[in-house]
């Protein structure tokens, strides 16, 4: 076992949606092994024993790809290390005694449910509007009918590692979902599976996306900084092309 | 009650046939009519709610994470099989089938898993012309490798994240029928009770998890997809909110459980190296594709692993099983590392773990091939390893890179420690053939149920199962019952029966507010999944099965005294819900032990230690337990054990051997 260490952290606290949020402050043992969210473990059965309120977080599978956790630590949505998610951070990357900062996802279209659980139907709905294929089950011809060349699905399997956590979102300061939206149109407008819906998809999945409030892109960058898989900004690049081309196509 | 299996008759490979030409069918005007619940969005859930909804059935679909992309199916690493022989290697439905039952240890339905191998090949056309981006070859076609218990390469697979393509292609036709109108989704929440009417399913009480209200809905129809159980364990390789809950509950209102001790112990996960940890991480099987697993031959050798000359390693399944290897199934795996480990070669700080090395196939394999399509002519080491290196980062990248970020070593230059953990449940509510639970109306599919996988899951087998449950069997199934259920008008839901059903679920959350105790509802868990680990995993006998029953009840004696659960029910607290999740569990670790304790015989996962071969091998009892146990609860934490012959006509039982 490596040595213990103590971090201190300034957590969001918020009772519900409509309630006014504020920083409370805490302090932790623990220890370079331990996971970001084990840390939460820690400091909740500290709560718990003290009687006081856990913290709540969203969190479940803490391998790294569900998309469930969501913290903004120290500034950073899932924290300091590149291409990982919240779950995937240690403490290791901390230094003992340190102060660490840790607020929700912040964006209009993710209303905070409580302390650091967010709202993220809004997602749901832009996938419901046109991120998929409208092929019913049965109507399969062979797989192996559909070649697609290696390079192609390795650029579509890319964009479809989006694990839609909403980082990008968070990392934005327009809160804008291009990253998001634009990783899915990539993913089927490359695939020949996407081409019958691939005007009408990106025209529905834009328009939703503004229809819930996230802002426009102004090309920083933070979003692909940010991200745990790594999305690549191309894709906002593609999305900005699909939807021109379906536009002047007059969908 | 007699367990009726509801096997078509005739030859296996006509039964599904058969069925599918003869089942009774709805009409689409009374499809419109027809309300079913499906409660869980994993691969069996997103797939059977998409798929009912597209052909006209009224839909409302549940999930207790934010999204139902979320679900733990998300997480599955290496693949899922079919019988598509693309390989040309002699791959048929027939060997799919024979593979799976014998992989199973002799003890799952023919019939059942005929079907699967027969649909597992529609499945993979199904998923790719959703868009699912699997891995494939220079020439477009589609790339395959290979799982443990097999000698063909059937396993379709997307890098290491097979699960989450296949899960957001399921993910992708449910939210299109959501857009559609035909799907109502309900995100967090958790289902607490079915709610039965003169003993048919008829509605579920479901509970807001952001509000904390509980809600009525009336179904003709209820379908379970709510996965495993390994959770009982503590840790595990299953996502933190896992859980039997609507199983357990349905359990309660009448559906027999099958199997329960049939546990599946994964043979390469990243090792426990902390009392603080919280759950356990899988690394693929189809690292086993190219990872030697060894230990020292010295027991406890303390020296760096590539200061350990070949000569003094023990690649311990090669030596014991050389017709299949690294490639053994799961649970001979486990216990082979189990056996080592007690044995006193475990490797690690904790010595409770072995290596899995990739660095012989890294050179061998991929660094000469790859050097010779360069036509790099005798090639010393370096070059090889970094050939081979970018070889291996393509296929198991992602893999490489998590293994790095929890043990902060790097697996490209060391071998990985590994351990096995708990990671799949083969046990369930027992299904017939039309995956209906014992009570009426009421379903059960994917990992939630019994049904196909015997007493050990082959690799690869759970997605496709999953997804062969959604898609292909539940649409055809389910109109053997709804076809009797079109006179049947919505119920309103002011009924007395959801009226009682909402009482029971209010007392019990009252019932955990009011303890008021000292101990947190995670103490409790922990202890019970070290119990559960300890005397009803991996190897398991009969003292200790009765050890572990007297403490199981002794700790849900205290959960009920002590535990203290913080907040109130009318707001999100994940603590409440995490304390009905734990009381759930705190009943059914009792169950497993029992089913272990009746089972005189060792089989696939469950090693019973009185009943093993000079060699170390499970030792089956053919003559007694060549059957299913199904559990009825009959009350308060009692139960009945009634039993399912099962029928080999196609498939001559024998000694399971890998050697």
């Amino acid at each position: 076992m490596k040595h213990s260490m103590k971090v201190n952290l300034q957590v969001w606290r918020q009772k519900n949606t409509q309630a006014q949020g504020n920083f409370e402050n805490y302090s932790v043992e623990t220890n370079p092994d331990m996971s970001f969210l084990e840390m939460f473990d820690v400091l909740n059965e500290q709560l718990i024993h003290d009687g006081k309120e856990p913290v709540a977080f969203d969190h479940d599978c803490r391998e790294g790809i569900c998309g469930m956790c969501s913290m903004v630590i120290n500034g950073n949505p899932h924290g300091p290390k590149q291409a990982i998610t919240t779950c995937q951070l240690h403490m290791r990357s901390f230094n003992d005694g340190d102060t660490i900062v840790v607020e929700p996802w912040r964006a209009n279209a993710f209303p905070v449910i409580k302390d650091l659980s967010v709202n993220r139907s809004s997602f749901d709905r832009i996938i419901a509007s046109g991120g998929f294929v409208s092929v019913n089950t049965g109507n399969a011809v062979d797989a192996n009918n559909i070649l697609i060349p290696k390079d192609i699905a390795d650029e579509a399997f890319e964009a479809a590692t989006c694990i839609g956590c909403g980082a990008c979102v968070s990392a934005c300061k327009n809160a804008s979902a291009m990253l998001f939206v634009g990783a899915k149109v990539t993913q089927l407008s490359l695939l020949p599976q996407g081409q019958a819906e691939r005007q009408s998809r990106v025209v529905a999945m834009v328009n939703q996306m503004d229809a819930e409030g996230f802002g426009a892109c102004t090309n920083t960058g933070a979003c692909a900084a940010e991200c745990p898989k790594g999305i690549p900004l191309s894709v906002i690049s593609t999305l900005n092309r699909e939807y021109t081309k379906a536009k002047l196509n007059g969908r | 009650m007699k367990l009726e299996s509801k096997i078509p008759e005739g030859p296996i490979s006509e039964k599904w046939t058969k069925f599918k030409s003869t089942a009774p069918l709805v009409n689409p005007a009374n499809k419109r009519h027809l309300e079913i619940i499906v409660v869980g969005t994993g691969l069996a859930g997103a797939s059977a709610a998409a798929s009912l909804a597209e052909m006209g059935y009224k839909v409302s679909a549940f999930c207790f994470q934010d999204s139902p992309r979320r679900a733990h199916s998300i997480a599955a690493q290496g693949g899922i099989n079919a019988a598509k022989n693309y390989q040309n290697d002699g791959d048929s439905v027939f060997r799919l089938f024979y593979d799976t039952i014998k992989g199973g240890d002799y003890r799952a339905r023919e019939g059942n898993v005929h079907r699967l191998a027969e649909v597992s090949t529609s499945i993979i056309d199904q998923c790719v012309a959703q868009g699912v981006p699997f891995a494939r070859e220079y020439g477009g076609t589609l790339s395959n490798r290979s799982f443990g218990g097999t000698q063909v390469q059937r396993t379709f697979y997307a890098a290491g994240q097979t699960g989450q393509q296949l899960l957001l292609g399921a993910y992708s036709a449910l939210e299109r029928q959501v857009g559609l109108g035909n799907v109502k989704m309900y995100n967090r929440h958790e289902m607490v009770e079915v709610v039965t009417i003169e003993g048919k399913a008829r509605g579920i009480i479901a509970r807001n998890l952001v509000t904390g209200k509980l809600e009525r809905f009336f179904s003709h129809a209820v379908l379970l997809c709510t996965g495993g159980y390994g959770n009982v364990f503590y840790l595990s390789t299953n996502a933190m909110g896992s859980n039997v809950t609507a199983a357990w509950k349905a359990h309660k209102a009448g559906a027999y459980f099958g199997n329960p001790c049939f546990t599946q112990i994964h043979p390469t996960c990243i090792p426990v190296s902390g009392h603080y940890q919280s759950k356990l991480t899988l690394m693929s099987e189809s690292l086993r594709n190219d990872g030697r697993i060894w230990v020292p031959k010295k027991q406890n050798d303390d020296r760096h692993p590539n200061d350990i000359p070949e000569d003094e390693r023990d690649y311990y399944l090669e030596r014991r099983y050389p017709a299949f290897g690294n490639l053994v199934p799961r649970d001979i795996a486990s216990r082979a590392a189990k056996e080592r480990c007690d044995a006193g070669y475990g490797v690690g700080p904790s010595k409770m773990a072995v290596y899995l090395d990739f660095k012989y196939n890294m050179m061998q394999k991929y660094g000469r091939t790859e050097a010779s399509k360069h036509n790099i002519e005798n090639p010393d080491d370096a070059t090889l390893l970094r050939l081979g290196k970018d070889v291996v980062k393509e296929k198991y990248g992602n893999l490489f890179d998590m293994y790095k970020q929890i043990t902060d070593e790097d697996p490209y230059e060391v071998p990985m420690r590994i351990y096995p953990a708990v990671h799949y449940t083969m046990g369930g509510l027992w299904v017939d053939y039309n995956l209906m639970t014992t009570v009426p109306g009421l379903y059960a599919l994917g990992e939630a149920n019994f049904s196909d996988h015997g007493a050990n899951r082959l690799g690869a087998s759970a997605l496709m199962q999953g997804l062969a449950d959604g898609y292909f069997v539940i649409p055809l199934t389910i109109g053997s019952y709804l076809s009797g259920e079109i006179h049947t008008k919505a119920i309103p839901t002011s009924h007395e029966a959801f009226e009682a059903a909402e009482n029971r679920a209010n007392e019990r959350i009252q019932n955990f507010l009011n303890i008021k105790g000292t101990r947190s509802v995670e103490s409790y868990h922990r202890e019970l999944g070290l119990i559960m680990w300890n005397k009803c995993g991996m190897a398991r006998n009969e003292k200790g099965l009765n050890e572990a029953i007297a403490e199981i009840r002794a700790l849900r004696e205290d959960f009920y005294k002590n535990v203290r659960v913080p907040g109130t029910d009318k707001e999100f607290n994940p603590e409440l819900d995490k304390a009905g999740r734990v009381a759930d569990f705190l009943e059914l670790g009792e169950l497993m032990c029992i089913d272990a304790l009746n089972r005189n015989e060792s089989c696939g996962g469950h090693f019973r230690e009185e009943f093993q071969t000079e060699e170390g091998e499970a030792l089956r009892d053919d003559e007694n337990y060549k059957n299913v146990f199904a559990w009825e609860h009959t009350e308060n934490n009692k139960w009945e054990l009634h039993k399912e012959e099962l029928v080999y006509e196609n498939i001559k039982i024998q000694q399971r051997s890998y050697k």
